[in-house]
């Protein structure tokens, strides 16, 4: 029992760290219905952007500590936003009337660039974070679980990026409008909203969370290289899916869900297995939910 | 001066020659309606209007403006809401925010308020679903939101494709006199319809398109007894 909810926490851990990517995915495919293939790789750059922004600052200082956090966050966040944008800018928004394919080359092309460019600009090595910024000690919970300060900062901060997404997306006029321009671009311009300013908008969230993901799961971890965003994207991209792409609880869920069954396949069974048995899982749902565990088929009439 | 005033519209699709130089006036305050046979171009006009495509040539004026170049989310701010061919509310939204995305170009939350008891007291049904989500709406109630959600950014002119179709006789009854009355709390409407005698019976001026032109127009009451009007598009022999 104990072994059991120390496994879950460490699979909502991790299980919230797919949620937050897989946000932007399905935030974008929303607005898009396109794949932003770049998206890893945006929160690939947020772990590399985090990484300069903190050893700068830890030398600077001379000290460490979580504090030092805040504003390397505010930094990655608005430098993976505004990538994010410029990306849409000129590799989507060209394109848009262009059909179904085009995009979807011009997605990847964005992943192949900045992927290289991370490569080519930070090397292929891993690179390791500064130590010290957040205390190593571990709290206890009831029941003898333990679990670590970092664990608490990461899963506090991700539980309430996603409570004030879904607050924007689902009580704000705005976030309103993202919906609206998900179901119908062509009646939503009719409404007087202003569609290409939306999907800015989308590419200046999604990004925004992803980059700072980017930065929480390097710290988490410690170390990282650059094939960071190739995997983690994958996992997020796929915990969209599972939870039906275009839908923002979904992604939510989904990034739990895969979390979860990673972890405990690990624990339980062997890590070499956790893959087999967590895709094996994820291909059985999507047999029985085609559309994801929350996917909408009315929203796929249009 | 009237409210709308289209001059020598041109409009393509691709190679498609879809408008080939309407001239087409709407006065503040009438009822104008546009008929015409499959294909002949009426959406297409709406469309053009609405800026939801750009005309090659010509001009569209409205309320002394040339519109023709601003953004279609633009001219919805300027007074002019199109509401378009087919049901399309938005499935997922709730009523309420259905309603509220018909707004969205207004900022002042009195105003807002005041539009949507308008709006309620024209269609008393949409209040009670409030909640509800809109594709969970009957098709009469979603035709109803159609036209309640257009009705939020309080326009000085509604363009109307295709109200009635696919509607039970009852509700085609129904949505006529809804559009009389709308007319008469003072919005100026450009009518589409298929449904020839009824729009004829509400408008005060038609125009008869054939082909992307307008080959007749003038008084509705004159269309109606015209000899060819009645024939091609009242069904008479
Ligand atoms: N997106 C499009 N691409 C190419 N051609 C189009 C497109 N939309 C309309 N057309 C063509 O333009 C012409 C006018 O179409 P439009 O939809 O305006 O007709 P309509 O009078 O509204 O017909 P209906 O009564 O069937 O709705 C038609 O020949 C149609 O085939
Ligand atoms: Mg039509």
């Amino acid at each position: 029992m104990q072994q059991l909810l120390q496994q879950l926490i460490n699979g909502i851990t991790i299980g919230s760290f797919y949620a937050l990517v897989a946000l932007g995915y399905t935030m974008v495919y929303g607005v898009l219905k396109l794949i932003n293939f770049a998206h890893g790789d945006l929160f690939m750059w947020g772990a590399y952007i985090g990484l300069t922004g903190l050893s700068a600052l830890v030398a600077l200082m001379s000290r460490g500590g979580p504090i030092l956090i805040l504003p390397v966050s505010i930094i990655v966040i608005v430098t993976i936003a505004l990538v994010g944008v410029l990306i849409e800018r000129v590799a989507y928004r060209p394109l848009r009337s262009a059909g179904r394919l085009a995009p979807v080359i011009s997605a990847l092309g964005a992943a192949f660039i900045l992927e290289s460019l991370a490569r080519n600009i930070y090397g292929a090595s891993w690179k390791t974070y500064p130590t010290g910024l957040v205390p190593a000690g571990r709290v206890a919970l009831v029941g003898g679980v333990r679990i670590s300060v970092m664990q608490v900062l990461v899963l506090v901060v991700s539980f309430l990026l996603m409570a004030l997404l879904y607050l924007f997306v689902y009580r704000t006029r705005i976030g309103t409008a993202m919906r609206a321009v998900s179901l119908d671009h062509e009646v939503s311009r009719l409404m007087g909203i202003d569609v290409d300013g939306i999907i800015a908008t989308v590419f200046l969230i999604g990004p925004g969370l992803g980059g700072l993901a980017g930065m929480i799961v390097a710290l988490y971890y410690g170390s990282f290289d650059f094939t960071l965003g190739w995997i983690f994207g994958l996992k997020a991209f796929i915990s969209a899916i599972l939870g039906g792409i275009g839908n923002i609880p979904g992604a939510m869920l989904g990034g739990m869900i895969l979390g979860i069954i990673e972890t405990l396949g690990a624990g339980y069974v062997s890590p070499q297995w956790k893959d087999v048995i967590a895709y094996a899982i994820l291909i059985l749902i999507l047999i029985f939910r085609p559309t994801g565990l929350l996917g909408e088929r009315v929203a796929e009439k249009l | 001066m009237p409210l709308l005033r289209i001059e020598n519209l041109h409009t393509y699709y691709g190679h498609v020659h879809a408008l080939k130089g309407i001239d087409l006036e709407v006065e503040e305050g009438e009822i104008v309606t546009l008929i015409g046979a499959n294909g002949a171009g009426k959406s297409t006009t709406l469309r053009t209007i609405s800026g939801l495509v750009r005309p090659r040539e010509g001009r569209i004026e409205f309320g002394g403006q040339v519109i023709n170049h601003v953004p279609a989310h633009k001219i919805v701010q300027m007074g002019v809401c199109h509401v378009p061919e087919g049901r399309r509310i938005f499935t997922t939204l709730t009523v309420m925010e259905n309603l509220m995305m018909g707004a969205y170009t207004i900022k002042d939350e009195e105003a807002i308020r005041e539009n949507l008891r308008r709006v309620f007291d024209l269609f008393p049904r949409l209040a009670e679903r409030k909640n509800q989500l809109g594709g969970t709406l009957s098709g009469g109630e979603q035709q109803m939101l159609t036209i309640g959600r257009a009705l939020m950014s309080r326009p000085r002119l509604l363009l109307l494709d295709e109200p009635s179709l696919g509607l039970a006789p009852m509700l085609v009854k129904a949505i006529f006199e809804t559009i009389r009355e709308i007319n008469a709390r003072g919005t100026t409407i450009l009518l589409v319809e298929q449904n020839a005698r009824a729009a004829l019976k509400i408008a005060h001026r038609a125009y008869v398109l054939e082909t992307g032109r307008v080959v007749l127009s003038g008084p509705a009451q004159e269309l109606m007894r015209d000899e060819r009007v009645r024939k091609a598009y009242l069904g008479e022999r």
